[in-house]
């Protein structure tokens, strides 16, 4: 899971984030990212990782991260200690969806979370087709995936409602990153390869 | 790893005259420091690293010296030109602490006021003393501020000490396999180690020196109980199994499996060149260390009496029991708090908590990384 800049998505949460604001991000991969936010927006940042060559390129990129499994909650975060909590393209690597929902927006005031569109019209295409999809957004096989939830974005907005998380921006992304807008909710789930979600919760 | 040795190294000695007034409410009027150096300093002196040693390490931390080639630095595999703490980017500094027994004033130590060896009479020394007298080193050495304190379990706590006692003098903190205070399964470790050397019949209440005596067998004891606790299980039940020596039982209390002749050879090899007056101290520091007691056990608030530009690489690994992952993490959770620059990495080595010691790529490359990453 390298993540490079370029990727579309990283400017979009960029753009939310403002100078100084403290930002975590779980599932940093190298620290691209918070690199990118350190150097654009001068903020205060750390990462979560799991992966030993990512910690080790996380450090050589000179960001604060953390070896750690999302899956056992955020313990070593206060209440409320970060403006932002990104979630990049790694929600759907994590078992424990709603929990780590809750603890993001437990530690911050806002939650940034992309994911792949599971009902991106390819991936259809390909379950149609008889395999598995294999795409710019969902890079795997199936046997070697870290990917252990498949669902598409009006399943996750289903799950926000449920859980009383405020959906306060919303972008979808084609496969080549070009922003998509539709009206018709299921048009646009069709034609979304990825998404990005700003999302906040009653207090 | 790649990277060279330092080669041939040099110990020098400093007196320090100015009383230290100890943490036990003891005072030592004058003491001395043996310590070594390598690398140079910079016209800046912003390049300089203090290497903190553990319980049984000293000031030889690197290279070989030119009458003793065999007697490498106890941490060598991580000094040198290309290596993690790169001499050729640094000022490596590494002392032996007041209280050990490879040169600096200790118990082996001639009592000025009586002009016998202190024995037990030497006032026990915690951790905050050494950070104190590792200052006036410093200043000796015209180091205003390290670039880095790092340290391995009883050094790792002294860096983290640092960052307390002296926030504006510590630029950076890696503190590795260590904990902010021990746990009571931990002391009590240690005070058996304790009552070993203590229940010794020639101990003479520390003062064997002038019984022309060592107290071998209790320190040989406290050795072998140490080093079982730095082992992880599966690291001995690969080195050693169930080997037998001979092959069969013998049906007798002798040598039989090779694990007991590995730590019968560990503990007396210890007990030939270390003093026990020592080994009980450098418990005792151990024991005591605590730098929250004073913020009434909070931590948070120890922690935020450290420099906001601190930065911090705390590092565990994933087999030592005896200073685990998660004591880290207390550290690392406290630092946060604080919204300090941390970094945490938890290394997946089979050597329990001696693998602070030990060469590993994925290990020396995030000190390495991390180090590379200082503005000097």
């Amino acid at each position: 899971m390298t993540n490079t800049l370029g990727r579309p998505d990283f400017d979009l949460i960029t753009a939310w984030i403002e100078p100084g604001h403290r930002v975590l991000d779980l599932g940093c991969g190298d620290g691209s990212l918070l690199r990118h936010l350190v150097d654009s927006r001068g903020v205060r940042g750390v990462g979560v990782e799991i992966d030993d060559a990512n910690i080790l390129a996380a450090i050589r990129n000179g960001i604060n991260v953390l070896q750690g499994n999302l899956e056992k909650g955020l313990d070593e975060f206060a209440d409320q200690s970060f403006d932002h909590v990104i979630l990049s393209r790694t929600l759907q690597t994590v078992r424990h969806t709603e929990g780590i929902l809750r603890e993001m927006l437990r530690v911050g005031r806002e939650a940034v979370v992309s994911f792949p569109n599971f009902a991106y019209w390819k991936n259809l295409r390909s379950v149609l087709a008889g395999r598995m999809p294999v795409s710019e957004d969902l890079p795997y096989q199936w046997y070697d995936s870290p990917n252990v939830r498949f669902f598409t974005l009006l399943d996750f907005e289903a799950l926000c409602a449920q859980m009383g998380l405020i959906i306060r921006e919303r972008h979808v992304l084609d496969e080549g990153g070009n922003m998509v807008d539709n009206d018709d909710e299921r048009e646009l789930n069709f034609l979304g390869s990825l998404a990005v979600y700003r999302l906040t919760q009653q207090r | 790893m790649s990277g060279q040795s330092v080669g041939v190294v040099t110990s020098q000695r400093a007196h320090f005259d100015q009383p230290l007034h100890l943490r036990s409410g003891g005072v030592l009027p004058a003491y001395d420091l043996v310590y070594e150096t390598y690398g140079t300093l910079n016209a800046a002196k912003s390049n300089a690293i203090l290497v903190c040693h553990a319980l049984s390490g000293h000031h030889h931390v690197a290279g070989h010296y030119a009458d003793a080639p065999n007697n490498i630095g106890w941490w060598d595999n991580i000094v040198g030109p290309g290596r993690p703490l790169d001499t050729d980017r640094y000022f490596i500094v590494g002392l032996n602490n007041l209280g050990g027994c490879h040169g600096s004033t200790g118990p082996s130590s001639i009592n000025p006021a009586t002009g016998k060896r202190w024995g037990a009479d030497f006032p026990i020394v915690a951790v905050s003393d050494w950070v104190e007298a590792q200052a006036r080193l410093a200043d000796l050495l015209g180091i205003d501020a390290w670039a880095a304190v790092i340290g391995g379990s009883l050094g790792g706590m002294q860096a983290l000490r640092w960052t307390i006692s002296q926030p504006e003098r510590v630029r950076h903190a890696i503190i590795i396999a260590s904990a902010p205070k021990l746990t009571a399964q931990n002391i009590a470790f240690n005070d058996v180690a304790r009552q070993a050397i203590l229940t010794d019949p020639d101990f003479h209440g520390g003062h064997y020196y002038e019984h022309n005596t060592r107290p071998t067998r209790g320190l040989r004891l406290a050795r072998m109980l140490g080093h079982i606790t730095y082992l992880s299980d599966d690291q001995m039940g690969e080195k050693f199994g169930r080997e037998l020596r001979n092959g069969s039982f013998s049906f007798d209390y002798d040598v039989e499996f090779e694990v007991e002749s590995y730590l019968r050879y560990q503990g007396d090899k210890f007990a030939g060149y270390f003093d026990a007056n020592t080994y009980l101290l450098m418990t005792k520091a151990l024991d005591y260390f605590d730098p929250a007691r004073l913020d009434n056990g909070d931590l948070v608030r120890a922690m935020g009496r450290s420099h906001p530009d601190t930065g911090f690489l705390i590092a565990s690994f994933t087999t030592d029991w005896r200073f685990s992952p998660a004591r880290s993490k207390e550290i690392v959770a406290a630092l946060l708090a604080n919204g300090r620059n941390v970094s945490y990495a938890e290394i997946d080595l089979n050597f329990g908590h001696d693998s602070f010691l030990m060469e590993d790529a994925h290990y020396h490359g995030i000190v390495d990384a991390y180090l590379r990453n200082i503005q000097l």
